[in-house]
C-alpha cells in the first residue's frame, strides 16, 4: 500500500511542470496563438529563479532576514515568472502585433532560450557561484494531512504542487464560467465576431499569452526550486512539448490535459523506480534502463500518433487577425 | 404606400447619416465622397455590384473601419465611432453577410458575447449570468413569433435559423438601426420572403434598417428607398414605384444591360454525361450526395438549382474527378468513367468552370497566359519534345483575350491581380478553347460583375448551340431559369425533381429547394 501511495505522489510530482506547461498552452491556443515555446519558457524560468535565488540568498542572510532561505527562494519564485511572462510578451507582439508565423517565433524563442540559459549558465552559475538556498520544504496542510492514504497523497508536498492543482480549477472556472473565459474562446474560435461585438481581440491574446508565459515559467520554477536545488542545461528536457501533447490530448481543457498530465507523471515515475523495480526482479533487470528513460516520450508520440488527429484545436489558433 | 414617400416632418432627423465619406485601401478608393441617408423607419436598400464598396461603407457606420474623410451623424449629431462598441451604444448593429457567430458557442452565448451580465463584484472574472439573459431573450423571440434554442450549438443550425440568432442578437443589444449585408445571399426564396416579413414588422416597431443587395428582384420588393452605387460613388437614391429591374441595372453598371438572354430552341443529341444512383461523401464521411441520377445531353443546358450545402459543391467534385464516388456511376460520353483523375477526364472532353475560383480555378501566382494553357500546357502545340514553348502559349493567350475581352489585355499580368469578372472570363475561356463535350459549370458568375455576367451567359449558350452538353450548377435562381434547358433541384443531396424549363415557375422551384415536393 504504502509503495502504491509513494509511487502515485511520485506521478502527481512529476505531473506538476506538465501540467503547467499544458494550462500554458491551453490559455495562449483558447486564444488563438499557438504556443510551441513553452520548453524555452520553462528552462528560462528554471533558469531565473535559481540565479535569483541564488544571488539574493547571501545578502538576506547578512542584512539579518529571518527566513532568508524562504525569502530567497520565494523571490526567485516571481523572478522565473516574470522571466516566462516576458518571454510570452515577446512571443504574444512577435505573433500579434507583427503578425509573424507563431511556429517559427516559438522556435525562436526556445533557440533564445537553450543559447541564453547555457551562457548564463556558464558565466554566473559554476564553480565561483554563491550557496543556493536549495529547495522548498514540504507543506503539509494542517488537517487534512491527517486523512489517511489521501492525506500523504495530496495535502502532504511543496508549494508549486498545490499550485498547480489550485491553477487547475481556477484556469477551468475562467475559462468556462465568466465572461472573460467567453471572450478568450471566442477570440481563439472567430476573433472577428469577438471584434464585431466590441471585444478587443489583440487585448485579449496579449493578455492570454502572457499569463500562459507565466505559467510555464512557475513549470521552470518547479524544476530549479522544488525538484533539484540547482540548474544544469536543458535541464528542461523536453517537458514543455510533452506537455504540448497533454493539452491536445486533453482537448484544450484545463481538467483534460490535468489527466493527462497524471498519465504522463505515471511514466515518468515508472522510470524512476526503474532501477529498483530491476533490483526487485531478475525478468524486469532484463529490460535496458534506457527503455525506461523513454517511456514518457514514448507515450507522447503514442498520444499524438492515436489521438492528435481526432482533437479538434479551436478554430482560430495559428492565425493573425488581420482587420 | 409607404410612409417615407409622405413629406417628412421638418424637424425629424435622418436616423443615421453618412457625409461625404471617403476611404482609400492601397490603391483602390473604396468610397469617394459617399453621402447616405437612413430615415426613421424605412427600409432603405442598398445596391451596388460586388465591389462598388457597399460593405466599406456600411463597416465604417458600424465602427469597424475608419473613414479616411467625412462624417457619421446619429439620430441628428454627429458621431465618433472608435471600434463597434461606439456604434452599439449609438443603436447601430450590423448583421455581416458572413455570418458573426462562432459554431461551437451555444445560441445564448452567441447573443449574449460581449454584453454578458455577471454574478458578484468580480467583473468579467465574475460567474456568467445564463437564466436571466435567457428569459430576455425568450421574450425578444416570442415578441417577433421566432423559434429558437437558446441551447443549441450554432454551428448545428440551419444557415436561416443562424441569421434569426443574428438578428436576435441585435435586437439583444438594443438596436434601433439595423443594417445587413447581403442576408438573402445563403436563403432559400421561402427564407428570404420570411425575412423580409420579419423585417417589416421591425420597422414597425420603429427600427429602421438598411439592407444591401446586389439582386434587383427582391431590391424591388421590398424597399421603401433605394440608393445605388457604383465603383466606390454614389449614384442616386430611387423610389421603387419609380424604378424597374432596367433602370436599376443601368445605375449599377453605368451603361445599358441586355438581362435576358437570347436562347434559340435546340434538339438535344445523345447522353454525354450520366450518373447512376451516385453517392459522394463529405469531408466528414457524411453521404453529400445521395443516390443522384443524372444525365445531360449534347445540345442542352441542365441546370441544378439548390441552396448551397445541399451536395452541389461534393457533386461537382465527384464529377470532376476531384473526389471519388462512394457508390454508383459516372458515364462520360457513354464510357464508365467512375473514379477516372481530372487529366483522364480532361482528355476524355470535360470542361470545368469551378465554384471557388481562386482554389481550382486559376494559380494566382501564374500569368494570364501560363492559365489560359493550365490544361494543355503539355500537348502540342504548347510543348514539343518535353519543352514548353512560350511563343505558342502567348499566342494562344492573345487570342483567349481578344475572343473574351479578358482586362487586362496583357498576357504577362499575375492571374491573381485580375478582377474576379476577368479570372472567370480567363477561366471561361480556357475552358471553352479547347473543343471539349460537356460543360460543368459551377456557379459561374458568382461575385462577378454583370458586364462579364453577360458575356459568360452568352459563351454558355453558344457552346450549347454548337452541341455541348451544359452542367450549369448555381444557386441563382434568375441565372437557372435564364439559362437551363431543364431543371434538376437539388434537396438533401438527392434530386427531388426535374422540371422542363416550360413547366419550371418561380414558385415551383422555391418549395422544391425547400423541401417541398408536391404530391
Ligand atoms: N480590407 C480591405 N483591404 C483592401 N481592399 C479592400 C478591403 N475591403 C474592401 N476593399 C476593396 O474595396 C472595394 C470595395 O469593396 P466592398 O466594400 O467589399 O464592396 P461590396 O461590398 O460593394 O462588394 C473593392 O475593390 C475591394 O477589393
Ligand atoms: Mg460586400
Amino acid at each position: 500500500m504504502e509503495e502504491i501511495t509513494g509511487f502515485l505522489k511520485l506521478a502527481l510530482i512529476t505531473a506538476t511542470p506538465i501540467a503547467l506547461g499544458a494550462y500554458a498552452g491551453i490559455l495562449s491556443e483558447r486564444a488563438g496563438v499557438v504556443n510551441i515555446a513553452i520548453e524555452g519558457m520553462m528552462l528560462t524560468g528554471a533558469l531565473v529563479a535559481q540565479l535569483t535565488a541564488m544571488y539574493l540568498y547571501a545578502p538576506l542572510q547578512a542584512a539579518g532576514i529571518p527566513a532568508a532561505e524562504i525569502a530567497s527562494l520565494c523571490l526567485g519564485v516571481i523572478a522565473g515568472i516574470l522571466a516566462g511572462a516576458l518571454l510570452g510578451g515577446l512571443h504574444s507582439i512577435t505573433s500579434i502585433r507583427f503578425k509573424a508565423d507563431q511556429i517559427i517565433s516559438g522556435t525562436v524563442i526556445n533557440l533564445l532560450a537553450w543559447g541564453m540559459t547555457g551562457w548564463i549558465y556558464q558565466r554566473w552559475m559554476t564553480a565561483t557561484a554563491p550557496t543556493a538556498p536549495g529547495t522548498f520544504p514540504r507543506i503539509p496542510i494542517p488537517g487534512l494531512r491527517q486523512i489517511p492514504v489521501l492525506g500523504d497523497l495530496l495535502f502532504n508536498h511543496q508549494p508549486i504542487v498545490y499550485t498547480m492543482l489550485l491553477l487547475t480549477g481556477v484556469i477551468h472556472y475562467v475559462l468556462f464560467y465568466t465572461p472573460w473565459g467567453l471572450h478568450v474562446r471566442s477570440v481563439g474560435e472567430h476573433p472577428r465576431a469577438a471584434d464585431t461585438v466590441g471585444i478587443n481581440v489583440e487585448r485579449v491574446r496579449y493578455i492570454s499569452t502572457i499569463v500562459g508565459g507565466a505559467i510555464a515559467g512557475l513549470a521552470g520554477v518547479w524544476l530549479t526550486l522544488e525538484q533539484v536545488g540547482s540548474f544544469t542545461l536543458r535541464m528542461s528536457a523536453g517537458r514543455g512539448f510533452i506537455a504540448l501533447a497533454a493539452m491536445i490530448f486533453g482537448r484544450w481543457t484545463p481538467l483534460g490535459a490535468f489527466g493527462t498530465s497524471l498519465l504522463f507523471g505515471l511514466g515518468t515515475a515508472l522510470q524512476i523506480r526503474a532501477a529498483s523495480l530491476a533490483s526487485a526482479s531478475a525478468g524486469l533487470a532484463m529490460i535496458p534502463t534506457q527503455l525506461y528513460q523513454a517511456i514518457p516520450y514514448l507515450l507522447t508520440i503514442i498520444v499524438l500518433a492515436g489521438f492528435g488527429g481526432k482533437a479538434t484545436p479551436p478554430a482560430a489558433s495559428g492565425q493573425p487577425y488581420e482587420k | 404606400m409607404s410612409a417615407s414617400l409622405s413629406p417628412l416632418p421638418a424637424l425629424s432627423h435622418p436616423a443615421l447619416e453618412a457625409v461625404e465619406i471617403t476611404k482609400r485601401f492601397s490603391g483602390v478608393v473604396a468610397n469617394d465622397a459617399v453621402s447616405f441617408s437612413l430615415e426613421p423607419g424605412e427600409i432603405h436598400v442598398l445596391l451596388g455590384e460586388n465591389g462598388a464598396g457597399k460593405s466599406t461603407l456600411m463597416n465604417i457606420l458600424y465602427g469597424l473601419q475608419k473613414p479616411d474623410q467625412g462624417e457619421i451623424w446619429v439620430g441628428g449629431k454627429a458621431v465618433r465611432l472608435d471600434g463597434p462598441k461606439d456604434a452599439i451604444q449609438q443603436g447601430v448593429v450590423m448583421v455581416h453577410q458572413h455570418f458573426m457567430l462562432v459554431p461551437v458557442f451555444t445560441v445564448l452565448e452567441n447573443i449574449v458575447l460581449g454584453v454578458e451580465q455577471t454574478r458578484g463584484q468580480w467583473g468579467q472574472l465574475g460567474v456568467l449570468e445564463r437564466a436571466k439573459p435567457a428569459r430576455q431573450i425568450q421574450a425578444l423571440a416570442d415578441q417577433l413569433s421566432l423559434q429558437v434554442d437558446l441551447n443549441a450549438k450554432v454551428g448545428e443550425l440551419p444557415v436561416g435559423v443562424q441569421q434569426k440568432v443574428e438578428i436576435i442578437k441585435a435586437l439583444y443589444r438594443g438596436a434601433r438601426i439595423l443594417i445587413l449585408d447581403e442576408p438573402t445571399a445563403v436563403l432559400t426564396p421561402t427564407e428570404a420572403t420570411e425575412l423580409f416579413e420579419l423585417l417589416r414588422r421591425l420597422t414597425q416597431q420603429g427600427l429602421s434598417i438598411v439592407l444591401i443587395t446586389h439582386k434587383l428582384k427582391e431590391c424591388l420588393a421590398i424597399a421603401d428607398r433605394i440608393s445605388v452605387m457604383r465603383q466606390g460613388k454614389m449614384v442616386g437614391t430611387v423610389y421603387p414605384q419609380q424604378a424597374s429591374e432596367s433602370l436599376l441595372a443601368e445605375m449599377m453598371v453605368g451603361r445599358k444591360v441586355i438581362l435576358q438572354v437570347e436562347k434559340p430552341l435546340m434538339q438535344a443529341g445523345a447522353p454525354v454525361l450520366q450518373t447512376r444512383r451516385l453517392v459522394v461523401w463529405d469531408d466528414r464521411h457524411q453521404p453529400a450526395v445521395n443516390g443522384v441520377d443524372l444525365t445531360v445531353c449534347a445540345g442542352e443546358i441542365l441546370g441544378i438549382a439548390g441552396v448551397q450545402g445541399n451536395g452541389q459543391t461534393e457533386l461537382s467534385e465527384a464529377l470532376t474527378g476531384l473526389r471519388s464516388p462512394a457508390q454508383g456511376q459516372i458515364d462520360i460520353l457513354g464510357q464508365d468513367q467512375t473514379g477516372a483523375s481530372p487529366r483522364q477526364l480532361i482528355e476524355q472532353g470535360l470542361a470545368h468552370v469551378p465554384e471557388d475560383r481562386g482554389k481550382n480555378g486559376i494559380v494566382k501566382t501564374y500569368s494570364l497566359a501560363d492559365n489560359a494553357v493550365l490544361c494543355t500546357y503539355y500537348q502540342p502545340p504548347f510543348a514539343k519534345k518535353g519543352l514548353i514553348r512560350p511563343g505558342a502559349i502567348a499566342r494562344q493567350a492573345t487570342q483567349l483575350i481578344q475572343e473574351f475581352d479578358i482586362r487586362p489585355a496583357n498576357p504577362r499580368v499575375l492571374a491573381g491581380s485580375l478582377s474576379g469578372g476577368n479570372q472567370q472570363k480567363l477561366i471561361m475561356a480556357r475552358e471553352l478553347s479547347r473543343g471539349a463535350k460537356l460543360l460543368i459549370a459551377c456557379q459561374p458568375t458568382r461575385g462577378v460583375d454583370i458586364g462579364a455576367i453577360e458575356l459568360i451567359h452568352r459563351r454558355i449558350i453558344a457552346a450549347r448551340n454548337q452541341g455541348m452538353g451544359v452542367l450549369l450548377i448555381s444557386s441563382e435562381l434568375d441565372e437557372i431559369l435564364a439559362l437551363s434547358d431543364r431543371i434538376a433541384v437539388m434537396y438533401q443531396g438527392k434530386v427531388l425533381e426535374t422540371l422542363a424549363i416550360a413547366e419550371a415557375t418561380r414558385e415551383r422551384l422555391g418549395c422544391l429547394m425547400a423541401g417541398m415536393v408536391q404530391s
